[in-house]
């Protein structure tokens, strides 16, 4: 904060509530003019909470923003790009039905005698596009070119509005390597005109590519800022996912060799652009962790085995017989369960009653002709409510209205009424309090010792550590390293989640 | 079951008030308006009337109240009206049979159904675009079907579904009654209304869970097909014919109309059938009494409009969340 005057924008205490959460708590943020600033976090971490505060998308609850020493109070994005600050978001927001000039100068075409001046507009199209080393028809429309020029022309056309701040959202999701040089290249250029630069991505390799500093949030507060040539990729890791590594050593506790013999067997099972082949086995009495950063195919990896996506290649065996998981309910026939980990779009159905949503998947597993009793549901529901110690005043009350920790205890009930042998769980702890979280992951260890084989995807590493007997490590879409017995630490799945390498040396 | 029902009334409350206010209204400028007597073995008198022709309506919106439980909406079900009535006159003036006449109706209404739910469940297009090719497309394959002019028929069994009676009541309002009971036992006593409603505040959830989506949306757009199919024989029989440009005309608008009218929220999810019973019942009201007032016709779609949007306004969230402020309000005044 002594430097001021080489911040181009400073955040600082920034706070942002919603109902009945806290988004971001006081977090700073500065941006120096000229700088590559990554902002890293897991999802929920609170970045785009954090840009949309910037941005003026949402209005801040706490905390002031100054833009090259003067206050600012942008009210909506609007007024952020007249101050300064423009915006690419991952999906370009252009309009694709229109040429790239017009793209460029909407809303700001150069006229004469109160008409468009079209051969204007095209030349300094073309003039600001060169500035890009891009040379493209600027007539031509705007979809027929790749993302990575839709993108550019987005970038050239917030720069040319804007020109002092750009926030750069996920730009390179959809790029290949080629193009996320072309746009690299790009990004220097500005960071040489003194241009400030915000980047969000979940590719690490990238953010060590182009940054000069990186932020970390977590959980809506900030972590830390470092010099990027000063971090190294284990400690940026852990500064993501939380966990300070020295004090889970003690977590690698003894823990009983899974008897069970194999029972699900996913061999060479994969889907082109989700998650590349991958052998998994899953014994009786077993819980299989995933670990991996966001983005890495932790999800698509269960929503594959969940029949949510239909594999392209390889078998799923269930006793050695290969069987189809062409849907979720083919694999509900076969005693799956899966908790999502969108609870809300994917998991609750939010004006139901807790009672109908915890009897919904076995109803429909029965059938809508063999409906359960109004006092089958009950009982079910009761049963249920007082097992897992849903905190609610009534069975009857809409789902909606409950917890995160109590809607997520619900869904898992929904799943257990149907008396599954094999539950997937996908970030079954995220965005619920602390009880709720212990309670959980106690279930967890029940469900274990009760013989059903499980597989829990998580981001919070000690939690995999205490309950799994074998962690599996995805990296780029891809299983990249199995760890078993001691090697299960935290530090263990950092090493491998960072290793470069496709094989993880032991630790 | 009493419970239950005193609990129907409760939700029921304000639309049983508007249907209330609605024929009080026709009583005062009307007065014989309640007046009921027995003539040839059958009821007769306005309020009977206002239950008979409100039949179309009711049948419509019973299929339309499921529909849009699930986040649909049918468009198509005045144009298959049109079509249903056409191949029920076409096929009694070929001679068949009234058995035969009715089952082929019946199954040329579930076809419809079929092809709405076909488009919306597997090809997973937008319902009011899907609804919408047969809402366009379907006028014409009536008046294919009736060779453009108005065809009529003087089958006694086909005229009776229009202008009978049995156990005093006429029998349209006999057949909307039974379709009626048919269908809320078959939702309420299976698990089908859940699974609709499920399907309709969460389609990706449901199908997560195990729900056969696909196969739920085709069922309730066939259902829907079906109640078009059996109010479009009720609205030949009536007039002895078959119209295929004026048969079931707008009626979809009246359906879709009744279900909100009748509180079910176009959003999808929890649905009421009797809600919307009481929804098609008081447009109906409003209908007949606009007629019998003696306005001038031209007066009768505005006055028609403006009772509508007192009911919807009266409905409305945002008139709810300000009565349950001022109740908060007061609550709090009370306190001091």
């Amino acid at each position: 904060m002594v430097h001021n005057f080489e911040n181009i924008l400073a955040a600082s205490a920034i706070s942002k509530f919603f109902p009945g959460a806290v988004a971001l708590d006081k977090v700073d943020f500065t941006l120096r003019r000229g700088e590559v600033h990554a902002l890293l976090g897991e999802n929920g971490a609170g970045k785009s909470t954090l840009i949309k505060c910037i941005t003026g998308a949402y209005r801040r609850d706490g905390g002031s923003l100054t833009l090259e020493g003067h206050e600012i109070d942008p009210a909506d994005t609007l007024a952020a790009q007249k101050l300064g600050i423009g915006t690419v978001y991952q999906e370009v927001n252009l309009l694709s039905n229109l040429s790239v000039a017009e793209n460029l100068f909407l809303g700001r075409q150069p006229t004469r005698f109160g008409m468009i001046d079209a051969r204007t507009m095209n030349r300094n199209a073309r003039e600001l596009l060169a500035g890009y080393g891009l040379d493209i028809d600027v007539t031509a429309q705007l979809d027929r070119f790749s993302v990575a020029v839709q993108q550019i022309v987005a970038i050239a056309r917030a720069v040319d509005l804007s020109g002092k701040v750009l926030i750069l959202d996920e730009p390179t999701a959809s790029l290949d390597t080629h193009e996320v040089e072309m746009l690299f290249r790009i990004i220097n250029d500005l960071k040489k005109r003194g241009l400030g630069i915000v980047f969000i991505t979940h590719f690490l390799e990238q953010v060590y590519a182009v940054s000069d500093r990186i932020t970390v949030l977590r959980n809506g507060r900030l972590v830390g800022t470092h010099e990027a040539a000063e971090l190294s990729r284990q400690n940026l890791i852990a500064m993501m996912l939380g966990r300070e590594l020295a004090q889970t050593e003690h977590a690698a506790k003894e823990r009983t060799i899974a008897a069970g013999e194999v029972k699900y067997a996913f061999e060479g099972f994969g889907k082109r652009g989700k998650v590349k082949p991958f052998d998994l086995e899953v014994r009786v009495g077993e819980v299989v962790g995933i670990a991996g950063l966001l983005g890495s195919g932790r999800t698509e990896t269960a929503e594959l085995m969940f029949g949510i996506e239909s594999a392209d290649s390889g078998v799923a065996r269930i006793d050695g017989t290969p069987v189809t998981l062409s849907s979720p309910r083919a694999a509900i026939a076969r005693g799956f369960g899966f908790c999502p980990e969108d609870r809300k779009t994917d998991g609750i159905i939010g004006d139901l009653s807790i009672r109908e949503n915890i009897a919904l998947a076995l109803q429909a597993r029965r059938g809508w002709a063999r409906p359960l009793s109004r006092a089958e549901q009950n009982a079910i529901a009761d049963e249920y409510i007082k097992a897992l110690d849903i905190r609610t005043t009534d069975r009857e009350k809409p789902i909606r209205l409950l917890s995160g920790g109590n809607q997520q205890k619900a869904i898992l009930a929904r799943w257990l009424a149907t008396n599954p042998d094999f539950l997937i769980l996908d970030e079954p702890t995220r965005g619920i309090d602390v009880g709720a979280h212990a309670e959980i992951i106690k279930l967890i260890e029940q469900l274990c010792a009760r013989g059903m084989s499980l597989i829990v995807i998580s981001s919070e590493l000690e939690e995999l550590v205490a309950y799994s007997s074998r962690v599996i490590v995805l990296r780029d879409r891809e299983h990249i390293a199995e760890l078993t017995g001691e090697r299960i630490t935290a530090a263990g799945i950092v090493d491998a989640i960072a290793a470069g390498d496709k094989r993880t040396e032991d630790a | 079951m009493t419970a239950s029902l005193k609990a129907l009334g409760f939700r029921l409350a304000p639309q049983l008030i508007a249907l209330l206010v609605v024929l009080l209204l026709n009583f005062s400028f009307f007065p014989q308006f309640l007046d009921v007597i027995v003539q040839n073995g059958r009821l007769y008198g306005s309020v009977i009337d206002v239950l008979n022709r409100g039949a179309p309506v009711a049948l419509l919106a019973i299929g339309m109240t499921l529909v849009i439980a699930t986040k649909g909406i049918d468009l198509s079900v005045g144009a298959v009206i049109a079509i249903c009535g056409a191949v029920a006159a076409s096929s009694i003036v070929e001679g068949n049979s009234l058995a035969y006449t009715l089952a082929l109706t019946v199954v040329v209404g579930l076809l419809c159904g079929f092809w709405n739910g076909f488009l919306v469940a597997v090809l997973n297009i937008q319902p009011i675009i899907a609804t919408l090719v047969l809402m366009v497309a379907g006028r014409g394959i009536a008046q294919l079907i009736t060779e453009g002019a108005i065809m009529t028929f003087n089958d006694d069994g086909l005229i009776f579904l229009g202008s009978g009676s049995f156990a005093f009541l006429p029998m349209p309002v006999v057949i909307w009654l039974i379709v009626a009971l048919m269908v809320i036992l078959l939702v309420r006593r299976t698990a089908l209304g859940m699974l609709i409603e499920a399907v309709g505040i969460n389609r990706r959830a449901s199908t997560l869970s195990g729900v056969q989506t696909p196969v739920l949306l085709m069922a309730v757009y066939m259902l829907s097909g079906l109640c078009a199919s059996i109010a479009g024989v009720i609205v030949a029989a009536d007039i002895k014919g078959a119209d295929a440009n004026n048969a079931g005309l707008w009626l979809e608008l009246d359906a879709i109309l009744a279900v909100v009218v009748g509180g079910n929220s176009l959003l999808g999810g929890r649905f009421s059938i009797v809600g919307s019973l009481v929804g098609a019942m008081i447009i109906q009201a409003v209908n007949t009494g606009i007629l019998l007032s003696g306005f001038p016709p031209e007066f009768n779609l505005i006055i028609k409009a403006i009772i509508i949007i007192v009911i919807l306004v009266i409905q409305s969230p945002a008139m709810q969340s300000l009565t349950s402020f001022l109740s908060r309000r007061t609550d709090a005044k009370g306190r001091k």
